[in-house]
């Protein structure tokens, strides 16, 4: 008897839960499919009388959401380069190589997690305008070719668990370091560099600070910044504001359905083994 | 010879590292720290004013003081609920009952979505006039709220809405609970323990040194809140929401005082390194660590 009470508890609970996550969602596209006049009716209505999903073509008629998504994607695919080919090597280096310095330069990488990007955001943005990186994506996309020290550190664990002797057996075949990364090392290391590319997708999908600091021509704006002059400029147009936010929403949700192991994965290892 | 080759490709591979550490991090933290004590706009000449800039800070900008309030009291409420909302999630997500994954999954999306989204979709929701939560609280039969336009309910608006996005949490949370041994449990159990003794000498020694992390997590991420006031209300009304990297980002991008926008951010790093320091001195007294001696 008390167990079928726990279960009708925990699942009060967890629709309780589940409401407060979703509601805003529902809110999100019940308006995007109203007119503007029954987004201002008072009292709010519930639901649109006659769905208008014309709203979700006249985003892309109001501000180039195009380009926008076109930009976005460009940033995506050079990050996830950047991401790739930087840390796969450092980490290989650090774990698989022997040279002076190697652990220092682990223990410093590990260390800057704990340094808020805010305190280099200003000097970094210095940098930039010397380099005349100002409102193109340079300032967006050559950092991550220079390592990422949370990926650095997920890579590098796994690396140490790979016996050495793959490494000898191929050396003694005449096989070169490079090769032997490329070639046995990456392979092995498949879902953690799963991990790094949903992880740079939604990192780079997502970020607003950056865009915001380095891109002033709207022709380079990202998603978050059309989103952003879309409410800036059109702020009572909230029906087209909320079917621009799904458009924008969807394709991450798309990416979480398909990378949803490797995207748990990724969260857990931090703080896990961390 | 081989040695040497291994050195050599040691020294390549690793470069990106090396270089990026001195580019990205050593170069402007050693700029952050001499531009503090400079003026300067990014036009003309900096000047060398040596302390000035943290002086003016504690003594002359009334605004410093009331960010470093807004900040201290957001992160501060914020974090601590986030962190029992998350438990108490994870909890509930750990049960044995059908249908989880698809619960799983509901509790995680809201932490998926872009910040300039979600905080787009929580103005419209606070929106006294067409907003959602007015209309609820209506519908209950309570009173309605100016919630963002209204300088005491500013801050609540905020905490609640960061209560929304606590999927990462909540996931990290879900994962200690599973690797929780089931002998433990067991153990407890036979010895006749309810759920909340359990609870108490099992679960929450556990999950203590993940709750530490997210607790560190948490508080060096809600002392740099931006984007959300940023974009709602840019700090509004009277200033009862700015925080302190908003207040940052406006003295450099907006009346382009360099040098004292670099000072704030030197003490913004070590506020958070004292917070994080003080949780860490904390944790020697809650935070169990299997297989360490005591």
């Amino acid at each position: 008897m008390s167990r079928v009470v726990n279960r009708i508890g925990v699942y009060s609970l967890l629709i309780l839960g589940a409401i407060f996550c979703l509601l805003p969602f529902a809110w999100q596209l019940r308006s995007s499919i109203m007119t503007m006049p029954e987004i201002f009716s008072y009292p709010p209505k519930l639901a649109p009388a006659d769905p208008q999903w014309k709203n979700y073509p006249e985003v892309f008629n109001i501000l180039p959401f195009g380009r926008y998504y076109a930009n976005t994607a460009i940033l995506v695919a050079w990050n996830a380069i950047g991401v790739l080919v930087s840390n796969v090597s450092i980490a290989f280096a650090l774990t698989r190589l022997r040279f002076k310095g190697r652990n220092l330069l682990f223990a410093l990488s590990v260390g800057t997690l704990m340094i808020p990007t805010t305190v280099t955001m200003i000097p970094t943005f210095i940098e930039w305008s010397w380099l005349g990186g100002l409102n193109t994506f340079l300032p967006l996309v050559v950092p991550s070719f220079f390592g990422n020290a949370f990926f650095i550190f997920l890579l590098v664990q796994f690396f140490r668990t790979i016996p050495f002797d793959y490494d000898e057996a191929a050396l003694i075949d005449g096989a070169s370091y490079p090769r032997i990364m490329v070639q046995i090392i990456l392979p092995m290391a498949r879902p953690i560099v799963a991990v790094m590319v949903i992880f740079t997708f939604l990192n780079t999908w997502n970020d607003f600070m950056g865009p915001l600091l380095y891109l002033n021509d709207s022709k380079l704006y990202t998603l978050a910044l059309g989103l952003k002059s879309l409410l800036s400029s059109y702020n009572s147009y909230w029906h087209v504001l909320m079917a621009a936010a799904t458009l924008v929403v969807l394709p991450l949700v798309v990416v979480f359905f398909v990378g949803q192991k490797s995207f748990i994965a990724g969260l857990t290892m931090g703080g896990i083994k961390g | 010879m081989r040695i040497k080759k291994e050195t050599f490709w040691g020294w390549i591979l690793v470069s990106p590292l090396a270089l990026g550490l001195t580019i990205w991090v050593a170069f402007p933290l050693g700029v952050a720290v001499s531009m503090s004590l400079f003026k300067w706009n990014m036009i003309s000449e900096p000047a060398f004013i040596g302390l000035q800039n943290y002086a003016f800070m504690l003594a002359g900008d009334h605004l410093f003081w009331q960010a470093l309030k807004v900040t201290l009291v957001f992160t501060l409420t914020s974090v601590p609920l986030q962190m029992l909302l998350a438990f108490a999630a994870a909890l509930l997500l750990n049960s044995k009952v059908r249908g989880m994954g698809v619960f799983r999954t509901v509790y995680y999306l809201p932490a998926l979505i872009p910040i300039m989204v979600s905080t787009a979709l929580w103005m419209f929701l606070y929106n006294p006039q067409y907003g959602l939560f007015n209309l609820v609280l209506d519908k209950l039969g309570l009173p309605t709220q100016q919630w963002l336009r209204d300088s005491g309910m500013v801050i609540p608006s905020l905490i609640i809405m960061s209560l929304w996005s606590i999927g990462n949490v909540v996931v990290i949370f879900l994962a200690g609970l599973q690797g929780i041994p089931k002998e433990l449990e067991e153990a407890c159990v036979i010895d006749g323990g309810n759920y909340w003794q359990r609870l108490r000498a099992v679960t929450l020694p556990m999950m203590s040194p993940i709750i530490f992390y997210n607790l560190v997590m948490g508080i060096i991420g809600g002392l740099q809140t931006f984007t959300q006031p940023y974009i709602m209300t840019n700090g509004g009304p009277s200033n009862s929401s700015l925080t302190l990297m908003l207040h940052l980002y406006k003295q450099a991008f907006a009346f382009s005082k360099m040098g004292y926008a670099n000072a704030l951010a030197l003490v913004l790093l070590l506020m958070t390194i004292a917070v994080s320091l003080l949780v860490f001195r904390s944790s020697k007294s809650w935070v169990y660590y299997e297989g360490e001696r005591k």
